[in-house]
């Protein structure tokens, strides 16, 4: 990364810049048919495009560990989940007429004040910083492992607690009222039950 | 970045493909509808559990989708610790196993309750 004073500046983007951008328009347009489209399966696909477009934008700022994890995670996890979940649950095919939950406006400015936050945020943190789009890959796997892991210690800890709550939580929220495992006792008494038929055959010859 | 260039290549090939091979299936196939066709494949599953109400799922599947995600990213960080392990030594492998065993207490757990059983 190098300060700003000698950049080129906003007026002659390089070829990545402007690919930057396309691929940025690109992935809005999906995300903003994800969210509109009344087709479930639509919706789960559109998002697939959007998650994609955010890889790639990913990949064009040398994020590369970062890129690749969105597609393993994102796309490759979240959608296939959704999409099993659409499969599996006979989820009706074709428009559905009761995806739209009236709340529209009220979710646009939710969403416009989240990304007015964000663009604020990162513009703030990194206000003079430019990062070298044509060097090597400054988030390679490598380059990302050895931050990680020498400077960023308490977070990476932290994070394991916090895929710890987020298990537990899921357990306590489905697992509600459920008994903590079945017992040896109901085992045993269910045995006898699978020996019922043997038995009447036994009584009868 | 140029690396990606292949990549880039390849992956216009295969969109290439699928749209020319959808399009053509569609240009050139009998449309005929019927029921089966829209039943689950042969060897697929029924879908069984109803969505109740709105098309709401079952919870299960909000449980089995928790577990895979939360393994998934604990997976995702062997990746770089597994890159440059030989820059990190003794440390980075005491950092990585405690984070491990972290997530192995929420796995203990998860078996112990009976979030790994189906019904």
């Amino acid at each position: 990364m190098t300060l700003a004073a000698g950049h080129p500046g906003f007026m002659s983007p390089t070829g990545v810049e402007i690919a930057f951008v396309l691929v940025g328009i690109a992935t809005l347009g999906a995300a903003l048919v994800t969210v509109t489209t009344k087709q479930l399966v639509h919706a789960a696909l559109w998002l697939v495009v959007a998650l994609g477009g955010f890889a790639v934008e990913y990949l064009l700022l040398t994020a590369e560990f970062i890129a690749w994890v969105q597609v393993l995670i994102y796309v490759g996890s979240v959608v296939v989940l959704l999409l099993f979940g659409l499969m599996l649950t006979k989820a009706p095919i074709g428009r559905s007429p009761d995806a739209d939950s009236g709340n529209g406006w009220v979710a646009l400015v939710v969403a416009v004040a989240a990304a007015a936050t964000l663009v604020w945020v990162v513009v703030d943190a990194f206000r003079s910083t430019w990062v070298d789009l044509g060097g090597a890959a400054q988030g390679s796997a490598k380059v990302t492992g050895a931050i990680l892991f020498r400077h960023w210690v308490l977070p990476f800890e932290a994070l394991s607690v916090l895929l710890l709550a987020a298990l537990v939580g899921a357990i306590v929220l489905s697992k509600r009222g459920a008994p903590a495992r079945r017992s040896l006792l109901s085992k045993s008494e269910a045995l006898p039950m699978r020996g019922v038929p043997s038995e009447r055959k036994a009584r009868e010859s | 970045m140029n690396t990606y260039v292949p990549i880039l290549v390849l992956g216009a090939l295969a969109a290439g493909f699928a749209i020319f091979s959808v399009d053509m299936a569609r240009r050139t196939g009998p449309k005929r509808y019927n029921r089966a066709k829209l039943d689950a494949y042969e060897c697929g599953i029924e879908p069984t559990p109803q969505p109740a109400g709105g098309g709401r799922f079952p919870i299960k599947y909000y449980l089995t989708a928790m577990l895979f995600i939360v393994f998934d990213i604990e997976i995702v960080f062997l990746y770089p610790w597994a890159v440059s392990f030989d820059a990190l030594g003794l440390f980075g492998l005491v950092e990585m196993l405690l984070f491990v065993l972290t997530v192995f207490v929420a796995y203990a757990y998860v078996w112990r309750r009976g979030g790994l059983e189906w019904d």
